[in-house]
């Protein structure tokens, strides 16, 4: 893995917010880091091929789109075979994330992360139920957390405030 | 919605064009004007049917990220939430069902920094954080499938 230069940094934290609504938005994110319309494009491309930047485009919210429904579902996949369950349950189509993560125990017993989204509750149920069958964890311990209040989204912040680690 | 919102929404979630003039590039792929698709993004932009365009990272690679869990009284939930919130390096911030009832992801420029944000937010707001960081990603994100009905 490469590590993220500086320049390339300045350019990610630039374009948090988006691209600008601009008929040239590589000109315009281009000035706020000291950088020509090419160079930026370049950059995109380069960091894209990488894999540091895993997706580029329109990045839409769900809610607003009417998938109300929400829920990160998590499962207590036993480890010997935590990869194979990940792999084809990042595959399914209604799966938009799927990550290890650690246990907490006693708190936390999950280990694999899958976050389903739909239009309805009972709907991303089915879907969670035909996960389990598809991937035969019916026996597995798991729960599904749906979402209720978004108290906040919006794109990650790469460089802090310094009051922020003061206070 | 329009026909010409649903490609602007559909078609673009990945290999958004890399050009000069980009929405240019989509309008003559959508048939409309430059001027009219940005016009458009901008509109679902102000009505928040899209967060923004621009980049996914890729967990890990840049900077250093967690997603935490806090367990809160219900009656309090609200006013911890807005406290995590007012963290800068809080991106996204939610109510879920569970006794560990919020969830939030921090961002850091480094594992150190990041367990200083940690340990703040837990002085803060008076409640054990639980983190959860990535340690693999399973999924190959290639936007979200729309579904009109």
């Amino acid at each position: 893995m490469t590590l993220v230069a500086d320049k390339d940094l300045a350019l990610i934290e630039a374009l948090c917010d988006g691209l600008p609504m601009h008929p040239h938005p590589y000109h315009v994110l281009g000035q706020r880091v000291d950088m020509s319309e090419d160079q930026v494009i370049e950059t995109l491309k380069r960091l894209i091929d990488d894999g540091v930047i895993k997706r580029f485009g329109v990045v839409v919210q769900h809610r607003k789109l009417g998938y109300t429904a929400n829920a990160m579902t998590v499962w207590d996949i036993p480890d010997d075979r935590l990869d194979e369950i990940g792999v084809s349950m990042g595959r399914l189509p209604f799966v938009t994330l799927c990550y290890q993560r650690p246990r907490r125990l006693p708190d936390w017993p999950y280990n694999l992360f899958a976050m389903v989204h739909g239009s309805e509750r009972n709907k991303v149920l089915e879907q969670v139920e035909c996960m389990a069958k598809v991937l035969d964890l019916e026996t597995v311990q798991r729960d599904a957390l749906f979402s209720r209040r978004q108290f906040k989204q919006c794109g990650a912040r790469y460089k802090q405030r310094r009051e922020e680690t003061r206070s | 919605m329009e026909e010409t919102r649903k490609h602007l929404l559909d078609d673009f979630q990945r290999d958004f064009p890399l050009v000069a003039r980009p929405f240019e590039e989509i309008a003559q792929r959508v048939g409309m004007t430059e001027q009219a698709v940005i016009d458009a993004y901008d509109d679902m932009l102000n009505e928040k049917y899209v967060s923004r365009i621009g980049a996914v990272v890729t967990p890990n690679r840049v900077g250093c990220s967690t997603l935490a869990a806090m367990a809160v009284e219900p009656d309090r939930l609200e006013e911890i939430a807005n406290q995590v919130s007012a963290f800068e390096r809080v991106n996204h911030n939610y109510e879920r069902e569970h006794r560990f009832n919020l969830w939030f992801v921090v961002t850091a420029d480094s594992a150190d920094e990041l367990d200083a944000i940690l340990a703040l937010i837990e002085k803060k707001t008076g409640h054990d954080v639980m983190s959860l960081p990535m340690q693999r990603d399973y999924h190959l994100d290639l936007g979200f499938k729309l579904e009109w009905s």
